[in-house]
């Protein structure tokens, strides 16, 4: 029926996943960390989308589940980079390691 | 394995989602970060093409690819971006980081080798936005309209969060 395998796309999730978790704990610049993070999501996104396609009963829930990722990513990216806009203007820096305190 | 015109897409595909995630750890300006970061998108939303999931495809594109990184792109550009970032996290650190890592994917490979699904017919192709449709507002109907109030409080939380407060400032000084 197919000739990619579902293990490509897990594997190529897998490797995505692992890029973005290297780059969230390694990284210095907040939005890269942000970016990173979304990486992750996506890679879990593929995941949902070919177990939809390709799992044991294939249906269109995985596609639904994955639209509210999305969603959810979305609302996670404006906060963020709210939160670091405030962050910047306190502390005039947006080094991770620098941002060690709740209060200013 | 034949190597047919979907299997040449899949490795081209993944070909450029890979490199745009190498490209984000190695690349030092965090805005080429971000732009390499939009290639992994798009072709993360080909993949979905071949999954058959065309409208997700087109989510990703409007969502991941536009709107995420400008938010990025303004959220790098509102600070401070001249600093070409690095190196102080430390070579061990990230040398340990590294190895914990790999061992990850070393053992969540080992998961997905050996994983063999037995392929039921589907169609999923066929009037893929409508089926999401009609799926979305027959059993998914809660879950939709709590979206819309969590996207509210994040619209407004967002705007609380960023704003100048004034008072604070007018205080301190």
């Amino acid at each position: 029926m197919s000739t990619v395998p579902v293990q490509a796309y897990l594997a190529l999730a897998l490797i995505l996943f692992c890029i973005g978790l290297y780059g969230a704990l390694t990284k210095r610049n907040t939005v890269i960390v942000l970016i990173s993070i979304e990486l992750m999501l996506n890679a879990v996104n593929i995941n949902l989308v070919a177990f939809s396609k390709y799992g044991i009963t294939p249906s269109i829930t995985g596609q639904i589940f994955t639209l509210f990722v999305i969603a959810v990513a979305a609302a996670e990216v404006a906060v963020g980079i709210a939160i670091l806009i405030s962050l910047y203007r306190n502390k005039k820096s947006v080094n991770i390691d620098e941002m060690d305190a709740m209060k200013h | 394995m034949t190597f047919s015109g979907e299997f040449l897409a899949f490795m081209s595909l993944a070909l450029v989602a890979v490199i745009g995630g190498v490209l984000l750890l190695n690349l030092t300006k965090v805005v080429h970060m971000v732009v390499a970061l939009v290639f992994t998108f798009v072709s993360i939303a080909g993949i979905y093409v071949l999954l058959s999931a065309e409208f997700l495809a087109a989510v990703q594109i409007l969502i991941y690819s536009g709107a995420i990184t400008i938010i990025m792109l303004f959220g790098i550009m509102l600070t401070r971006h001249n600093d070409t970032s690095e190196p102080k996290t430390g070579r061990w650190r990230k040398l340990f980081l590294f190895v914990g890592v790999l061992g990850f994917a070393f053992a969540v490979y080992i998961g997905i080798y050996n994983l063999d699904l037995p392929s039921a017919p589907n169609d999923l192709h066929v009037n893929n936005t409508e089926q999401i449709g009609i799926e979305l507002y027959s059993k998914f109907i809660i879950p939709f309209e709590v979206t819309s109030v969590l996207l509210l409080v994040a619209l407004i939380g967002s705007v609380v969060l960023a704003k100048k407060d004034d008072e604070k400032e007018a205080e301190k000084e």
